[in-house]
């Protein structure tokens, strides 16, 4: 790892030579040690949502004589909400590539590129659910209802989690600027942001698509 | 030694090139149209579309992963690969186990 830090300061020139080596070493340990906790979490998030996965594939039929899924899914929104998605995660590592130029405003700008496309998406979730509930649906409609929300609302949720927390982080790097710790939080939050497509990648393929089928 | 590119901006850092980002957004759509063509003109069979449209969501998984979560690049002690792959383990267990309890125990 310092072999790494020596590249980086020379690669830049003059640019880290006031820091004590010693020092630095210790501080970019410490973001990459936070780097990888935050991986661990999202480890964690995955069994999270394969159980909500398995719950959902298991109780997919027991519709309880009310409206299946199939009656009620409207496949055009959630295909655009799933291309918002996907543009979203692509425009969270164009924000990761423009910190890594030093770029401060194109990092932002970016970030909050993603962050619209993210509320744009939440918004077509909620209207969805509006409809459902208005269409008869509700979360305790019947087991197959209750896996749905259940399943849909947890990853909507950590979206609605993931613009509260990249709102701030915008706030924090404008006043701040891009240093080592912002740094490893936009890292943080563009993993955090793939994550979360990734997950949706699978809720559209088995909530949605293998739904109207 | 390992190679370190030209541009000099390289910190042990992986976060890929303008390119790794393009390609990966470009397989993500194929990989997404793929599956609503043909789910959404029924063009083969329940069984085989269901496997295609799984396939495919795994294949989308792998793309994140290495363009845009960069997983290829990381510098070996690989805890990242590790605590996924111990992850996945997990996450098989519970969907596998699940379902083949559910299917074989179900009453009536």
């Amino acid at each position: 790892m310092a072999h790494a830090v020596t590249a980086h300061t020379g690669a830049h020139g003059g640019h880290g030579a006031g820091h004590g080596g010693g020092h630095h070493d210790d501080h970019h340990d410490q973001e990459s040690m936070k780097q990888f906790g935050f991986w661990l979490f999202l480890i964690t998030d995955v069994i999270l949502f394969g159980t909500l996965f398995a719950t959902f594939v298991v109780l997919r039929l027991n519709t309880d004589g009310g409206p299946t899924g199939a009656e009620l899914i409207e496949l055009n929104g959630i295909i655009i909400s799933t291309f918002l998605l996907l543009t979203s995660s692509f425009t969270s590592g164009v924000a990761v590539l423009e910190m890594h130029k030093g770029n401060k405003r194109g990092l932002i700008l970016w970030l909050a590129i993603t962050a619209l496309l993210g509320a744009s998406f939440i918004y077509l979730e909620v209207t969805e659910f509006i409809h459902l509930v208005h269409e008869g649906a509700n979360i305790g409609t019947s087991a197959y209802w209750s896996a749905f929300f259940t399943l849909v609302g947890t990853h909507g949720l950590h979206v609605s989690v993931g613009l509260v927390w990249m709102v701030a982080l915008m706030l924090q790097i404008s006043r701040r600027g891009i240093t080592p710790v912002t740094k490893r939080k936009v890292n943080i939050i563009s993993l955090y942001w793939h994550f979360l497509d990734v997950v949706w990648i699978f809720v559209f393929t088995i909530v949605y698509l293998m739904g109207v089928m | 030694m390992e190679q370190h590119n030209a541009h000099g901006h390289e910190s042990h850092e992986s976060h890929g090139s303008m390119k790794s980002y393009v390609i990966g957004f470009l397989l993500s759509i194929v990989l997404t149209i793929i599956p609503l063509v043909l789910v959404m003109n029924d063009m083969l069979s329940k069984k085989a579309t269901t496997a295609i449209i799984l396939v495919m969501a795994v294949l989308q998984f792998a793309v994140q992963l290495i363009f845009f979560m960069h997983l290829r690049e990381e510098q070996k002690p690989r805890y990242n690969l590790m605590a996924l792959i111990f992850g996945l383990v997990i996450l098989l267990t519970i969907v596998a186990g699940s379902i083949w309890i559910m299917t074989y125990n179900a009453i009536g």
